[in-house]
């Protein structure tokens, strides 16, 4: 989506949904789902649709691990690090996630196909360890549902 | 036509129930969508509706859907609220969930929906106030705060526009009550809300969701547009969350629903005076919202009568980790650790000994098996060094390694720390070092008994790196004079409590830690 495109879609969702400062978190959001991540260069016109400083934008955008100001690769692997998929072998899905999926913890690969991000619980955490794959919950991941994530998002 | 009952709670859809779904309804059932029953070993679960009743077969994939509809399956559950699991259990709060379609209003209604809101409405807020202090129900949350209380203190405040906030950002490893009410029976949780407004003179409210619950936040966003006119002239609307643990405290979530970084507002003022936009508010867990349908609707005294010294009511105990039944049991306060762990969750679903649990989420602390005499009950956990928390219980068997657990325990108060405070901002960062110096100390040091004499000194002035003391007895020093900083200087209690579940695993387990094992008690 080009700037010009990316600022009509934000004067839109204000002129929609108001322009109050307690639109920001929803209108970050919105402006994710669409372009996939909030570019810097958004900033300012954020900032104009809503009366704010830049400043004020960039450290909300900052403080939630949520937003992306980089793009995220075509598939978004978050697997749940927290405690009780930890009781139930997280640690070393973990590490063989990393290497079925040819990227480390917390980075896009490469050929940016695919990004590995930390999530912190799920709510699912009696059928750990856990993982969404591109907004769909997976349950009890081993080795072999790790084999079927990777050939899911080689496509 | 035959009917079947699947969930479609994200745990149910995450084991496959969409697809086991798909098959029956491809062989001709009529397929109604629930929530979860709360027992997951079972599901994918379907209950197959007969003259003598709903049959559950479980777990079921969906090749089996031929043979569960001809009547022969081996895994064929009967009667599924009679399985021990359920039996055993005193449904107030999750009564209809796992059985209702969810946004069903006709199914909530014929399940005794509404009545607890007619009931209210028809009473003075004083009075709707009042039932709610007798009947003892303390916050779900955490802190255990009496909710008739902080509802009193909203009515009386004085100011026009009041609002309910619903605490949903349940972020507790271990936890999954709120996110199972709010997929399973979202009218449950309207309803308690509606209640609150009429009872304090609020118009409007919120629900703040976590953005890790897709489907809890679709299903709130239905049942609200579904329910409008039932609970009018009350307005509410849902606010997605976006991956901050911190923004469940309340004031931070406050500041997140206005726009802001959620971080820790100091108190005073409280909430209940100067909330949400600067107005008079209330902001209550799921759990504890959804319990008041129940109390409007059979009294007071029902509620109260169940529970366990001045825990009073029903607690929806989350069973999770390494459990081989895991899920939700919601149950009279005063039921002991261990029956919940062995009696309930069976145990580990490694088949290997139970070793320690953590109750109340990261911030709870982990307890032995030497403990699990203690009652499911605010104060008890508190005089034992814990907290019930959002009552999560995560168990972990002899294979886990408690150092590793108390490093991960900072470095997710790292992680998700707001950073107002510096014990909790760079402290934590200090924690995991520490641990990092234990463990590869523990590796290379003769288990010894400690002492304190001195060293907690020479390990924090020492300056150059390798002047530092690394022993283990020095860094293990250290690390209780860091925790002790945490507790007594942060403002909130993802500072002030991440020392629970270091602690308490360095008092219990402190052979993991490269000290003696302490000494166990002769079992007789
Ligand atoms: C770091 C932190 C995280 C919290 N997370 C939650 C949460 O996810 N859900 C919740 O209801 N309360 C959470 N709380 C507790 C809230 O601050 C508050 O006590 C609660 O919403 C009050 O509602 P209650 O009285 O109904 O429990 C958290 C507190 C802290 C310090
Ligand atoms: S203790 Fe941590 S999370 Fe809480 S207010 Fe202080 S810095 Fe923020
Ligand atoms: S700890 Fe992984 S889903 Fe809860």
């Amino acid at each position: 989506m080009g700037s010009d495109e990316a600022k009509a879609l934000i004067d839109a969702w204000v002129g929609r949904e108001g322009a109050g400062r307690d639109r920001l978190l929803p209108l970050l959001h919105n402006v994710q789902d669409a372009i996939g991540y909030i570019d810097d260069a958004l900033v300012p016109a954020i900032a104009a649709a809503l009366n704010l400083s830049r400043a004020d934008i960039h450290g909300v955008l900052t403080f939630y691990h949520d937003y992306r100001r980089q793009p995220a690769g075509r598939h978004i692997v978050k697997l749940c690090r927290a405690e009780s998929c930890q009781a139930r072998g997280g640690a070393a899905i973990e590490a063989i996630a990393a290497e079925r999926l040819g990227v480390a913890m917390g980075e896009t690969r490469r050929d940016g196909q695919v990004t590995l991000e930390p999530v912190y619980c799920l709510g699912l955490c009696a059928i750990g360890p856990n993982a969404m794959v591109d907004g769909r919950p997976v349950a009890r991941i081993d080795a072999a549902a790790l084999d079927r994530i990777a050939i899911e998002i080689a496509a | 036509m035959t009917r079947v009952f699947i969930s479609r709670d994200m745990a149910s859809v995450a084991l496959g129930a969409d697809a086991v779904a798909h098959a029956f309804a491809d062989a001709g059932c009529e397929v109604v969508r629930t929530g979860s029953r709360g027992l997951f070993s079972i599901e994918p679960l379907v209950e197959v509706e007969t003259e003598g009743g709903r049959i559950g077969y479980g777990p079921v994939t969906p090749d089996d859907a031929a043979r569960i509809l001809g009547g022969n399956h081996p895994n064929r559950l009967g009667d599924v609220a009679a399985l021990p699991f359920f039996a055993a259990q005193q449904r107030f709060t999750f009564a209809r969930c796992g059985i209702v379609d969810p946004l069903s209003l006709a199914d909530y209604a014929a399940h005794g929906g509404w009545t607890g809101l007619d009931i209210a409405r028809a009473a003075e807020p004083q009075a709707v106030v009042d039932t709610l202090k007798a009947s003892g129900l303390r916050g779900r949350g955490g802190a255990g705060f009496p909710t008739g209380i902080k509802w009193q203190t909203v009515l009386d405040a004085p100011g026009g526009t009041k609002y309910i906030v619903c605490n949903a950002d349940e972020g507790d490893s271990g936890t999954f009550a709120d996110r199972m009410l709010m997929e399973g029976d979202p009218f449950c949780l309207i309803e308690g809300m509606a209640i609150a407004a009429h009872a304090v003179g609020a118009t409007h409210g919120y629900i703040y969701i976590r953005s890790e619950y897709p489907f809890a936040i679709q299903t709130m966003r239905d049942a609200i547009a579904l329910s409008a006119d039932r609970i009018a002239p009350f307005t509410l609307e849902v606010r997605a969350g976006a991956g901050a643990y911190v923004c469940g405290e309340e004031t931070a979530l406050l500041d997140s629903i206005e726009g802001k970084r959620g971080q820790v507002r100091a108190k005073p003022p409280l909430p209940a005076l100067a909330g949400l936009f600067g107005k008079p508010t209330v902001i209550n867990n799921v759990l504890s919202l959804a319990a008041v349908p129940f109390i409007l609707a059979e009294g007071a005294d029902a509620y109260a009568k169940v529970g366990f010294g001045r825990s009073r009511g029903t607690m929806p105990v989350q069973l999770a980790g390494d459990v081989r039944h895991g899920g939700l049991f919601e149950v009279g306060f005063g039921i002991t650790l261990g029956e919940l762990v062995n009696d309930i969750g069976g145990g580990t679903a490694s088949g290997r000994p139970v070793r320690a649990v953590q109750v109340g989420g990261p911030l709870g602390a982990y307890f032995p098996p030497s403990k699990f005499d203690l009652p499911f009950d605010y104060e008890a956990f508190t005089a034992a060094g814990g907290l019930i928390g959002h009552a999560g219980i995560t168990i972990f068997d002899d294979s886990v390694d408690m150092a590793h657990m108390a490093r991960f325990a900072m470095e997710f108060c790292a992680v998700e720390s707001c950073g107002k405070c510096t014990p909790c901002r760079i402290g934590s960062t200090r924690g995991v070092e520490i641990v990092d110096r234990i463990i590869a100390a523990r590796e290379t040091e003769p288990a010894r008994a400690a002492t304190n004499d001195g060293t907690l000194g020479k390990a924090l002035y020492s300056r150059a790196p390798d002047r530092i003391d690394v022993s283990l007895e020095a860094q293990t020093t250290l690390l209780r004079d860091l925790c002790d900083t945490m507790k007594y200087g942060s403002l909130c209690a993802l500072g002030g409590f991440t020392p629970y579940p270091v602690l308490s695993a360095l008092d219990h387990f402190p052979e993991d830690f490269g000290a003696a094992a302490p000494v166990t008690e002769a079992a007789e």
